[in-house]
Order: C-alpha cells, then structure tokens, then sequence
C-alpha cells in the first residue's frame, strides 16, 4: 500500500455553481514531505485541502490516501483519521470549556480504552508545548495557543497527513511564530506530511516543495527556491514574495552581485557579508 | 475632526466574578487628517478601544471629546456621531445582508434620510472609491462575489455614510497579497482625496511600516506607547517581549548591524533597505 495522497485527474464542480473550482488536478503528495499551498483567493486551494480528506469527493477523478479511496464511504473514518485538517479561525474548531477535553474529543469518539486517551492526549499538548495549559478553558488562551489546541486535537487522532488551510490568518506575530514553529516540529520531528496553505509568502519558504494554483489549476510547482525566483511570474498571478527576496531582486537590478535565489534573512544577510 | 480620550477605563462585566479591566487609563489624541495603525497582540484590547470612538461601547471611567463634544454627555446624538466615524469591523462581509449591491451600500445612506439621487451619488462614489465599478456590480447578489469583492462592498457601505473618521478591524485577514495592496492602496486613497483621518487595526508590520502617520501601541489594556513607524520600531526587543515583531527588512538590518556592517537599523521598508545598501556600495566604490 503506496503511503502517500494521490490526487488523479480531479475536477470538482459545487452545486451552485457553473464554474469548475478544480481542474485536471494530478498530484503526489509522499509520507513525510512538507508541501506548502499557494495561491489567490478563489484559486482552489481550499477546495483541494477538503478533497485530500474526504470532506469533498471529485466530481471527477479520484483521490487516494494510502491507497484509500476517498469515494469510499465505508473507509471514509480511517481516511479522515490518516488525514487531520486545520481550518483558520480556532474559535470555530475548539469543542470544550477545558483544553485536555478538547483535545479527548477526537479518541473518545474513535472508542479507545480511556488510558490510550490519556496519553495521546497528554503526548499531543507536549508537542505542542501546551501541556501546562491542560486544564485551561481554551477561551482564556491567545491565538496562537488556541490554534495549537486545534493541532494537538488533530495530532491525537495520530494521523500521517495533516493539513491545515491559512492556519495563521488570524494570529498576531507572535502567535504566528508559534504555530509556525510548531508545524514545522511536526516535520521534522514527529515525521508528520504537512500541507500547509497560506498567504504569508514567509512561511511557504520554510516548505520542501511550494505549489501554486490558479483559477482551479496548479500552475507552478517546485522547490521554494524554483518557485520565489520567478518574482514577476508570481506578481502576475497575484502573489508576493518575501521581502528580503524583493529587496535581493532590487540590488540585482541595479547591478549588484546577488544571488537570484535569496528567500531568508539569513541568506540575505551571507550574502552581503560577502559583497561588503 | 478631532476624538480626545482621557482617562479612559473599561470594565467588562464589573461586580461579577468574571470582571475583567479591558482598558486602563487610556489617553489618546487624534487631529484631524491623520493616518494611525493601532497595534497590539490578540487579546490587548483593540477592538474594545475602537468601539469606543463611536459610542458603541461606553467607558466606565474616564472622557471621549469628538469634535469638541462629549459624548458621554446627556443629550448627545449618538447616531450623528456614528454618521462621522464609520467603523469596519473584521470580516466585514459577514453583515452583508440585502440581496443586491446597490441595496447593501444604499442602506446606511438611506436611514440618514438622504434624497433618492443622493443616496444613489453616493452609493456609485462609494463603489468606485473600492475599485469596484457601479454599473457591473450594482444589481449582484453580494453573496456571489469573490471573498475580496465581497470585503470592499462591505466597507463602501461605510464609505457611503461620508464618514470623517474611518476605522478599520484588520481589513485584510484572509485576503491574497493582491487583494490586500489593493484594499490598502485605496485606503491610503481615501485619506488623500477626501483628508479622512484613518485608524487602521493590524497584526502586519511590514504593512503598518509602510502606510501609517503615526502608531498606538496597546499591551494589556493600556497605551504604552505612540509616535511615528520609526520611533516604534526602533525597540525591536520591547516590541518582541509584547508579542510584537518588526518588518522582516528592519530584521535584516539588524542582523547586518550584528556582523559589522555600518547600516542604519531605522529602515522599515523594502525601498528604504535598498537605497541604504546602495549607498553603503558606492560609499565603498565597488559600484
């Protein structure tokens, strides 16, 4: 069984609407891997992170996980417990008055013996490193807490894939940090597939591979360094890049020996150490 | 027009076990014509604060003078004030509610008991004041607008009531990069073509750097500090300990001031940073 979510020749079409929000999608996405989502507003992001779940189904193709098929309603729990997803806004997602609860919800409800719940829940809250915080009601926590509430709610259904839609939208810099950091532990050390979709050209860079989608379709897809190299390409579809990528464009411009790949400031900063 | 808050408390729930002080002893000074972002990590008390300024919350202690009134004063027109501070709170196109766009924007406009021409002016001055065009949009249902769309309707049907104060809850959460200069350009359009005082509520540095007159930061209910981008940003460390950050140029100046490099640490923007390195180059003539 292939350990990895294959997307197939999907469309997908809502009821509503005359528009197809997806087209033609064809994608691997490999156990372990950090795919960062890109793309403008009504490009089909959104959509795509419900169908590797099974929330939505193709209206065409297939989607597998594991070798899972998403149309399959009798697979559909195991999928969704291989497959965790975390949306924007963390009041929407928080279930209980206490944090530990909250984060109980999800085994409770897959009927494992009440010790087996204590410690995924006691396990999630310490990579997320809100263990402290278990008896807290989640309304008292700031942002980015809550937000890591969510992923530790996710993160005790054990799940391989866990993808999570503009999960720091609404956070301040600080809680942004957090729960960037926290996705990327997920990575790197619990061995979790991220799919992460954002608007923040910063966090897209942290990725292994970056996708970017328009109008329904995906239009580029390579490494962060292929892909924010290609500033007047991503500007057309509506999309930044980070600053210090901006500004390593505007010294090159101007005849400045700097690298065309530059996404970070310590890049940045190597790089005219050495020019200087 | 000028808004003065002196002294200004506000007590959530008081006399309850769940009191909980959500602003301390706020003093504030707005004039006329000026741009300020209001900055402050999730929970500081932003949108408390600016729910004051048009009366719709009300401060247990302390003074708010709007054009020279008090508004907490017996007898003092609520509505009108309202009429002069237009509020656009976060996630504005959740109120959107009528089943056209021109119906949306018309419904400020017409409550104030303007003429039918002039409420429709100001509904088509309105509309292209958010680069939407009147005759394309006028008979859409908003709900079938592209989220971005459906955020400018929203906030012209607050330009519509010819607001002097405009403020703004985080106008750009969830919008793409495009969707968000774009929203901030006309902002900053607003500002110059019609001299409207702008308070503009952020969690982006990078675009409060960019765009403001003047910043208030807010930790923990209280105004700690105002003064202009550069003086704000100059204390990186006690921005950083109050759940803030600086601009992702002014770190990389930081950084380079760390190894040695001579440049200086105020920059606060992509073309500020690029200028200051080049002088630095042919300062040392390797350009």
């Amino acid at each position: 069984m292939a350990a990895e979510i294959k997307v197939e020749n999907v469309y997908f079409q809502y009821s509503q609407s005359k528009d197809l929000a997806l087209q033609n999608i064809n994608l691997t996405i490999k156990k372990g891997e950090f795919v960062a989502i890109i793309g403008p507003n009504g490009s089909g992001k959104s959509t795509l992170a419900k169908l590797f779940n099974g929330l939505y189904t193709p209206t065409e193709g297939e989607v597998w996980v594991d070798g899972l098929n998403t149309k399959d309603k009798d697979r559909i729990w195991e999928i969704r417990q291989k497959a965790g997803l975390v949306f924007q806004n963390p009041d929407n997602q928080i279930v209980a008055t206490i944090v530990e609860e909250d984060v109980a919800f999800g085994p409770e409800n897959l009927g494992l013996p009440p010790e087996e719940i204590r410690k995924r829940v006691y396990e999630a809250l310490k990579t997320v490193e809100l263990y402290e915080f278990s008896q807290k009601a989640p309304h008292l926590l700031s942002g980015g807490q809550k937000q890591r509430v969510a992923i530790a709610g996710i993160l005790a259904m054990k799940p391989d894939y866990i993808i999570l839609d503009e999960p720091t939208a609404m956070l301040d810099p600080i809680g942004r940090r957090e729960v960037n950091k926290t996705i990327k532990k997920l990575n790197t050390e619990e061995n979790k597939t991220i799919i992460l979709i954002t608007h923040f050209m910063e966090e897209a860079v942290q990725a292994d591979r970056v996708l970017v989608m328009e109008k329904g379709n995906i239009v580029m897809e390579g490494s962060p360094k292929d892909i924010f190299s290609r500033v007047e390409r991503l500007k057309e579809i509506g999309l930044d890049v980070p600053q210090v990528t901006e500004l390593a464009n505007g010294l090159r411009a101007e005849g400045l020996n700097i690298r065309p790949d530059i996404l970070t400031i310590e890049e940045m900063v190597e790089c005219l150490c050495q020019l200087l | 027009m000028s808004i003065i808050i002196k002294n200004l408390t506000h007590v959530y729930m008081p006399g309850t076990p769940f009191e909980s002080i959500a602003l301390k002893d706020i003093n504030w000074e707005i004039n006329d014509g000026e741009f300020w972002g209001l900055i402050g990590h999730t929970g500081s008390g932003k949108s408390t604060l600016i729910q004051h300024l048009n009366g719709l919350l009300k401060p247990t202690s302390g003074e708010i003078i709007i054009d020279g009134v008090n508004i907490r004063e017996k007898g003092v027109n609520l509505k009108e004030i309202r009429h002069k501070i237009g509020l656009v709170f976060q996630y504005p196109e959740h109120q959107l509610f009528e089943e056209t766009v021109e119906k949306d924007v018309a419904f400020g406009p017409k409550n104030m008991g303007l003429s039918d021409d002039e409420v429709i002016n100001r509904v088509k001055e309105a509309l292209e004041a958010v680069g939407l065009n009147y005759e394309k949009i006028k008979d859409r249902s908003p709900f079938e607008l592209s989220g971005g769309q459906m955020r400018r309707v929203a906030i012209a049907g607050v330009l519509a009531m010819k607001p002097k104060v405009l403020i703004l809850d985080e106008p750009t959460v969830g919008l793409d990069p495009k969707g968000r200069d774009e929203i901030l350009e006309e902002i900053v359009e607003l500002k110059r073509r019609y001299n409207m005082t702008i308070i503009l509520v952020s969690h982006s540095m990078e675009d409060i750097a960019r765009l403001v007159d003047k910043i208030a930061v807010l930790h923990k209910g209280r105004l700690i500090k105002c003064g202009t981008p550069k003086e704000i940003f100059k204390d990186k460390e006690s921005l950083s300990s109050i759940g803030l950050d600086i601009p992702q140029v002014t770190h990389l100046m930081y950084r380079l001031k760390e190894r040695g490099i001579d440049v200086p640490t105020d920059v606060l923007t992509v073309e500020e940073a690029k200028r200051a390195i080049l002088a630095l180059v042919r300062r040392k003539g390797y350009a």
